[in-house]
C-alpha cells in the first residue's frame, strides 16, 4: 500500500515530467502545494471516480490552478482520468489544459484567474447545508492569491454563514510571481488575519502528511467556523535545485534536470 | 419592476425549491415575503459583488439554482471576470439580475448608469441577455430563465414604469414579441422602452406611418426568424434601446445582418451615445437629452422616410 509521502513523491516526478514534455511553467508552485494535495487525495477526499458528478462527494477546488499538473497528478491516481492522459498534458486537443477546466472529470472550477475558488467553494459548502447533505468543500489557494480582494469578500462571507464544512489552504511559500509574497504587498501577520475575519485557523508544516490529515480531521458542517490552514511550505519543494529558487515559477526542467530531479525523489 | 421581480421569485419559489435568492446588500424590505416563505434561501451577501457572484456558482454547481440581484453596473461589470469564469464558462445554471439599468437611476450619477451592460455580457459565451419591457415580461422572463437553466441576464428597470402588456403575451427567451401589426416600419424595442416605441408608432400613424412594433427582450440569442422576415418586409428596421450604441442591440443586430446579408440600409439604431452622462437630472431628462422620447424617435424615422 502507498503511503500518501510516497505518492506525493511520485507526483512531484509526474509535475516535473509533465513540465518538461509540454515546455509549461509554474513547476515549482506545483511542487510547493504537493504533499497537500497527496495527502488529501490519499486520505480524506471522499470520492467516487466513476461518478465525478456524484452529489454526496468531497469537493476539492485548486484555486491556484498554474498548479494543475499536482491535480492531474492526483486525478490519474485516483483513475478520473488515466495515466496515458497526463501525456496528453499541454497538448492539442487535450483537456489537461495549464489551468483546469471544468469539463476534464474530477475538475470543480475552473481556475487559473486568481481568487476564484474561494468564493466557488463558499457556495459549495453553503449547498450542501442548503440541501442538507454533509460533504465537505476544500480549496486550496496560493499566498500570491491572497492579494485578490475577492479571496476576503469570500472570507468575510464564510465566517458570516458559519461554513464548518469549508476548509481551505493558503500554500504559503513565501513567493509569488515576481518577488517575495510579503513584500510585493504586506501579508504578513497572514494567520492572525484569517483568525480576525473569523476563522478557525491551523498553522502548519505544508510538507508534513501528520500536520496537514491533522488540520482537516474537524472539518464538518457542524462546526460554526470555516477552516484555514496556513500551511509553511517551500517552493520547489523536493527537488534540490528548485527549492525557494523563484526562477522555477518560470523556468523548464531539461531532460538531464528531469532525471536528476527524479533521482532525488527517489522515482524511476 | 423590481416590485414585479421580488413578487415572481417569491412565487416562484415554491415551483423550485432549488431557487436561491441573493442579494448585494439592497433591497431588504423587498425580500421580506421571499425570506418568510423561504427562510433557507435568501441570502444578504453583503457589498461583495465578485464574492455573490462565485458563491452563485458555487450553488449552482451544486444543483441549486441561484439569482444575484444587485444594482446593474455593480451586478455586470464589477464581477465581468466572476460571470466569465465561474458562470457561462462551465454554462451554469446562475440568473444575473441587474435592477435599475439604462438611465434608470440617472439622478445618482455615472456610478449608477448602465448603458455599456448589453454590450458587455452579450460577448460571453453561454450568456443569455433578456430586458423585460414591463412588469408583467419581468415576471415571465423570470420563470423562462428558470425553465432555460443557463446562464442569463437579466436587465431591469427601477419601479412605477408603464404597464404595457394588459394580459400574459406567450413569453419565450430568444422570441420577440410583436405589440402591433405595421407594413412601413417596425420598431424592435429593448427593455423599458416600450411604452415610448408605442408612442411613437402611435404618431407616425397619424403621420400615415404603419408601424409594426415588437418586444425585443432577448438581445441574445436574436430572433432570427422574425427578424428575416423584418428586413425583407419593412421599409425601415429600427433599433431602440436605452443603452449605448456602441455595442448594444443595435450592434447585435448589425452583426446578425451582416452574417445573413440582410438589407442592412434598412436598419436605424436608437441609442445613447458614446460618452458618459454628467449631469443632474431624472430618467425622463436624461433620455429627453438623448432623444430617447417618441417625438424625437418619430421624427428620425419620418426624417429617414423623406
Amino acid at each position: 500500500m502507498t503511503t500518501s509521502v510516497q505518492l506525493a513523491a511520485q507526483f512531484r516526478a509526474k509535475a516535473v515530467e509533465m513540465s518538461h514534455a509540454a515546455e509549461a511553467a509554474h513547476l515549482a508552485s506545483a511542487l510547493s502545494c504537493i504533499d497537500i494535495v497527496a495527502a488529501l487525495y490519499h486520505s480524506v477526499l471522499r470520492l467516487d471516480p466513476k461518478q465525478p458528478k456524484w452529489e454526496d462527494r468531497d469537493r476539492f477546488i485548486l484555486s491556484k490552478g498554474h498548479a494543475a499538473t499536482a491535480l492531474y497528478a492526483a486525478l490519474a491516481y485516483k483513475g478520473f482520468i488515466s495515466e496515458a492522459d497526463l501525456k496528453t498534458y499541454g497538448k492539442a486537443g487535450s483537456l489537461l489544459e495549464e489551468h483546469p477546466t471544468p469539463r476534464l472529470p474530477g475538475v470543480e472550477a475552473a481556475t487559473g484567474s486568481l481568487g476564484h475558488g474561494l468564493p466557488c467553494g463558499c457556495g459549495m459548502a453553503l449547498a450542501g447545508r442548503i440541501k442538507g447533505q454533509d460533504y465537505r468543500s476544500f480549496v486550496l489557494m496560493s499566498d500570491g492569491e491572497c492579494n485578490e480582494g475577492s479571496v476576503w469578500e469570500a472570507a468575510l462571507f464564510a465566517a458570516a454563514n458559519r461554513l464548518g464544512s469549508l476548509c481551505a489552504f493558503v500554500d504559503f511559500n513565501k513567493w509569488q510571481a515576481t518577488g517575495r509574497s510579503r513584500e510585493v504587498l504586506a501579508l504578513d501577520p497572514l494567520v492572525d488575519k484569517f483568525r480576525s475575519f473569523g476563522w478557525l485557523v491551523h498553522e502548519i508544516d505544508g510538507h508534513d502528511h501528520e500536520q496537514i490529515l491533522s488540520a482537516v480531521r474537524g472539518v464538518s458542517g457542524a462546526n460554526e467556523k470555516p477552516t484555514m490552514v496556513v500551511a509553511h511550505t517551500v517552493k520547489g519543494k523536493g527537488v534540490s535545485f528548485m527549492e525557494d529558487d523563484n526562477n522555477w515559477h518560470y523556468r523548464i526542467p531539461t531532460v538531464d534536470e528531469v532525471r536528476m530531479a527524479k533521482l532525488e525523489l527517489g522515482v524511476s | 419592476m423590481r416590485n414585479a421581480f421580488a413578487k415572481a421569485v417569491t412565487e416562484l419559489g415554491d415551483e423550485y425549491p432549488e431557487l436561491v435568492m441573493m442579494a448585494g446588500d439592497i433591497g431588504n424590505r423587498l425580500f421580506d415575503r421571499f425570506k418568510e416563505k423561504h427562510p433557507t434561501r435568501f441570502y444578504n451577501c453583503g457589498v461583495a459583488e465578485a464574492n455573490m457572484t462565485g458563491v452563485a456558482s458555487g450553488l449552482a454547481a451544486s444543483g441549486l439554482r441561484p439569482i444575484t440581484y444587485t444594482i446593474t453596473p455593480f451586478n455586470t461589470v464589477r464581477c465581468l471576470e466572476q460571470i466569465r469564469l465561474d458562470v457561462c464558462y462551465p454554462n451554469l445554471p446562475v440568473i444575473v439580475v441587474g435592477t435599475g439599468a439604462g438611465l434608470s437611476y440617472a439622478g445618482l450619477g455615472a456610478t449608477h448608469h448602465s448603458m455599456e451592460d448589453i454590450a458587455i455580457l452579450r460577448t460571453l459565451p453561454n450568456m443569455h441577455v433578456v430586458c423585460p419591457a414591463d412588469s408583467v415580461e419581468v415576471r415571465l422572463a423570470v420563470k423562462d430563465a428558470l425553465r432555460l437553466g443557463r446562464p442569463t441576464y437579466i436587465r431591469l428597470g427601477k419601479k412605477g414604469e408603464p404597464l404595457v402588456h394588459q394580459t400574459d403575451p406567450v413569453f419565450e427567451i430568444g422570441r420577440g414579441i410583436v405589440m402591433r401589426e405595421g407594413s412601413d416600419v417596425a420598431i424592435l424595442s429593448v427593455g423599458t422602452m416600450l411604452d415610448a416605441a408605442l408612442k411613437s408608432a402611435d404618431q407616425l400613424q397619424q403621420a400615415g406611418v404603419s408601424t409594426k412594433v415588437i418586444s425585443l427582450h432577448t438581445v441574445k440569442p436574436l430572433d432570427d426568424q422574425l427578424l428575416g422576415a423584418l428586413f425583407a418586409e419593412q421599409k425601415l428596421v429600427v433599433v431602440l434601446e436605452e443603452h449605448g450604441l456602441t455595442g448594444g442591440a443595435g450592434s447585435a443586430v448589425l452583426e446578425w445582418g451582416n452574417a445573413r446579408r440582410a438589407a442592412l440600409d434598412k436598419l436605424i439604431c436608437i441609442g445613447a451615445p458614446d460618452r458618459f452622462l454628467s449631469a443632474c437630472g431624472d430618467q425622463d431628462h436624461a433620455r429627453a437629452l438623448y432623444g430617447l422620447v417618441p417625438e424625437k424617435i418619430a421624427q428620425r424615422i419620418l426624417d429617414r422616410l423623406k
